[in-house]
């Protein structure tokens, strides 16, 4: 019999209280940053398939963070905790009053993740950056998420001679590293959407086949930009820009806009009175004589934005060419298909 | 130049002024900065404490003042303020008061402000904020409410001033709370309301839209509606569509395009200037409920102005003929302020007096 491979776990990991439910429950759950108060502390593992597109189910492991379920993690449950994981998202909060010791915590866990899931991508949030004063932002996050590089660094070279010290473990490279990247967040704004794009983008099936047809689509209507939407999250999952497009300066548009267009799909869900979990809209247009944007249902699990140079004629007829493109990216919403190459013209 | 003699009785002589006034910590700069500068309400924990008289001049349909008091100053108090100077004008003064605080010190300094207005200034009209009621549950809030306004119209009627003009608003700067008191509070100095409403009223018949507002983009006020009862749910969606809008606008409408493209673009196959191929200069938009298939249209009027209507179910197709009928309103509400800008500066002429003191 052929055996499935197994999911990838996704694991959510930091110190009780540094907003790892919250996020989840925000990305994926349609929680309003303010219901997240309401939230208590996880106990132990909170897992969850979370569908994504059609294709892809996110294996997430949303991992209580108290010490006594840490030092478990660590100890009974290593093996079944960290064999098999792909992504580890570590959460800071920087509103801790124990630094050190939270950096402490997060080398047992990455030393456990080495040994079990050597492959895996780790992510770094610095998170709750919304209770430091907006100009010193940028220079708080560097100096910790500094921190975590530092102690990233530690491991990694300690790590490095301590396998070469075990027999038949090839030989001893004294600068293996391992690669974080870091992000700063808070619920109160765009910054998460950023984090969590990045951290689904690797996991997306298909991703080189989707960016192709989307940069056809992008060039046959003279757009300036497309972004696909998963209907959820509102993440960006695959994003086109003309060179055109690519001059606009805001460059946290991406995330810019997943966060505009959720929080516009809550509140629509407060005025219809029906769950947020419902699709809530399905068309959006905008025209000035600057530019012009089409924001619409694109496949079952998709939203599609388009954003066009002005001109009545060529909105109309981008509009008609997204809805015919909508059946060649149909793909995105069957359970475990791949894509089938597009016959040769 | 001082301000002038004492005003008479409702004349309105130049830009309408809104004065913030009430305790230190009891809200007051939030809300302005909230109101009138788009701040997200988080980011006034790290609000400075207000030294002085903040005097700010809102760019918008109708130029009004917004002036921020330091909660310590009484002006009735100190001298070397210039009273004509700070009430002259027709306008209202906004008390707020910090519901979740002891309220008791600031509801006597608002009765004797009251009672100082009634003597002399009995064109402004007192608008009370019970502020910052998020996270106080209904009844409590009522309960406020109504201890507030009774420990006032006592007060006021023991002087014998039982009509004073004081009107009472439950608000928080985390919903919307806040804009809707606003509007209210502004829409008591538009001159000619009634005309504007009556115009909104008949463009919902003909179109048959459920509800429309005029607002006023950068603050979110709605300054008319047509006469279907306001409800809070459809101001509010409204009110977001516009912040949407302004969302998107700001990340793509306020880069340059280059030339090249501007070339491409006329070339083939459209051969024609951009100009040319645009149907409208200002932005227009459309969203589409997915419950019951409701669209909501909102256009722009001019810089400052923003018609949104939420519409009938499942007439997404009637846009065209919308646009039409929306076309015509458009054309006579921007005559209409026209006419109300002529107006306003024929008799004000030159800008607010300063105030009669630095502190
Ligand atoms: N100011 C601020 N508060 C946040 C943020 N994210 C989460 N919080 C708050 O932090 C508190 C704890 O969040 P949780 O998500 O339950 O924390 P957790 O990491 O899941 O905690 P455990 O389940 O115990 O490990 C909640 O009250 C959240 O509202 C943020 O970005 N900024
Ligand atoms: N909970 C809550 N807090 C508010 C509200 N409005 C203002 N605040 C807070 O009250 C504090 C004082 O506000 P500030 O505007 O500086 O007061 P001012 O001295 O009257 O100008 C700040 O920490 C604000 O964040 C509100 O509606 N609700
Ligand atoms: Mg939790």
């Amino acid at each position: 019999a052929i055996k499935k491979p197994k999911k990838k776990k996704v694991l959510l990991m930091g110190k009780s209280g540094s907003g790892k439910s919250s996020m989840r429950s925000i990305i994926f759950s349609n929680y309003l940053a303010k219901d997240t108060r309401r939230l208590g502390a996880t106990i132990d593992i909170d897992l969850s398939h979370v569908k994504f597109l059609g294709n892809l189910t996110l294996n997430l492991w949303d991992c209580g963070g108290q010490e006594a379920f840490m030092e478990n993690y660590l100890s009974q449950q290593r093996v079944h905790v960290f064999s098999n994981v792909g992504v580890l998202i570590y959460v800071f909060d920087i509103d801790s009053h124990d630094v050190e010791r939270d950096l402490a915590t997060y080398q047992s866990i990455l030393s456990a993740l080495q040994q079990f899931s050597p492959g895996a991508n780790i992510f770094i949030l610095i998170h709750k950056m919304d209770l430091v004063k907006p100009e010193l932002r940028e220079s708080v996050f560097t100096e910790r998420s500094q921190r975590v590089r530092d102690k990233t660094k530690a491991f990694a070279k300690s790590w490095a001679r301590h396998t070469a010290q075990v027999p038949g473990s090839g030989s001893p490279n004294e600068d293996e590293d391992i690669e974080i990247q870091e992000f700063a967040t808070s619920i109160w704004d765009q910054s998460l959407y950023k984090a969590w794009a990045s951290i689904i983008h690797d996991l997306v099936p298909n991703l080189a086949y989707i960016e192709k047809h989307l940069e056809q689509l992008g060039k046959a209507i003279e757009a300036e930009e497309l972004m696909l939407f998963e209907r959820t999250s509102f993440l960006v999952v695959s994003y086109w820009a003309s060179k055109e497009g690519m001059r606009n300066p805001y460059s946290d548009r991406q995330e810019r806009m997943s966060n505009i267009l959720k929080s516009w799909k809550q509140s629509i869900s407060r005025f219809s009175g029906t769950p947020r979990s419902n699709e809530q809209f399905r068309f959006l247009d905008f025209k000035s004589s600057g530019f012009s944007v089409i924001v619409i249902k694109f496949t079952i699990n998709t939203f599609l934005l388009a954003v066009l140079p002005p001109g009545e004629a060529r909105f109309n007829s981008a509009k008609l060419n997204i809805e015919i493109a909508s059946e060649t990216f149909a793909f995105l919403d069957v359970p475990g298909q791949y894509a089938k190459q597009p016959a040769q013209p | 130049e001082g301000g002038g003699g004492p005003s008479g009785q409702g004349a309105a002589r130049g830009k309408p002024r809104l004065l913030l006034m009430g305790q230190r910590r009891s809200g007051k700069s939030s809300i302005s900065s909230v109101v009138f500068h788009k701040m997200p309400p988080s980011e006034t924990l790290f609000l400075e404490s207000t030294a002085r008289v903040q005097k700010e001049s809102m760019k918008s349909f109708m130029d009004f003042h917004v002036w921020d008091f330091p909660g310590q100053i009484d002006v009735f108090d100190t001298p070397g303020y210039d009273m004509d100077a700070i009430f002259g004008e027709i306008g209202a003064l906004i008390w707020v008061i910090d519901a979740q605080d002891d309220y008791l010190e600031a509801v006597a300094r608002l009765n004797s402000t009251i009672l100082d207005l009634q003597r002399q200034y009995s064109n402004i009209n007192i608008e009370v904020f019970i502020h910052k009621v998020d996270g106080l549950s209904d009844d409590y809030k009522l309960d406020i409410q109504r201890d507030i306004t009774i420990r006032i119209q006592d007060e006021l009627s023991d002087h014998g001033f039982e009509n004073a003009p004081v009107t009472f608003h439950l608000t928080s700067i985390y919903n919307h709370s806040i804009f809707e008191a606003f509007s209210k509070v502004i829409q008591k100095l538009i001159p000619r309301l009634g005309t504007l409403e009556a115009m909104l009223t008949s463009l919902c018949r003909t179109c048959r839209f459920e509800k429309a507002y005029l607002f006023d983009v950068l603050s979110k006020i709605y300054i008319a509606t047509d006469s279907a009862p306001v409800d809070m749910a459809s101001y509010e969606i409204c009110s977001d569509y516009i912040d949407v809008i302004i969302d998107i606008s700001e990340v793509y409408g306020t880069w340059p395009r280059s030339e090249e493209q501007r070339r491409q673009l006329e070339g083939e196959p459209w051969n024609m200037p951009l100009e040319d191929q645009i149907s409208t200069v200002w932005a227009e938009s459309c969203v589409v409920i997915s419950d019951g298939n409701k669209p909501i249209m909102l256009r722009e009027v001019d810089t400052y102005l923003a018609l949104v209507a939420i519409m009938k179910e499942g007439t997404h197709d009637k846009m065209p003929l919308v646009n039409m009928n929306v076309d015509v309103v458009v054309k006579g509400l921007i005559d209409f302020f026209e006419i109300t800008k002529a107006k306003g500066q024929g008799i004000g002429g030159v800008g607010p007096p300063e105030l009669g003191q630095e502190s």
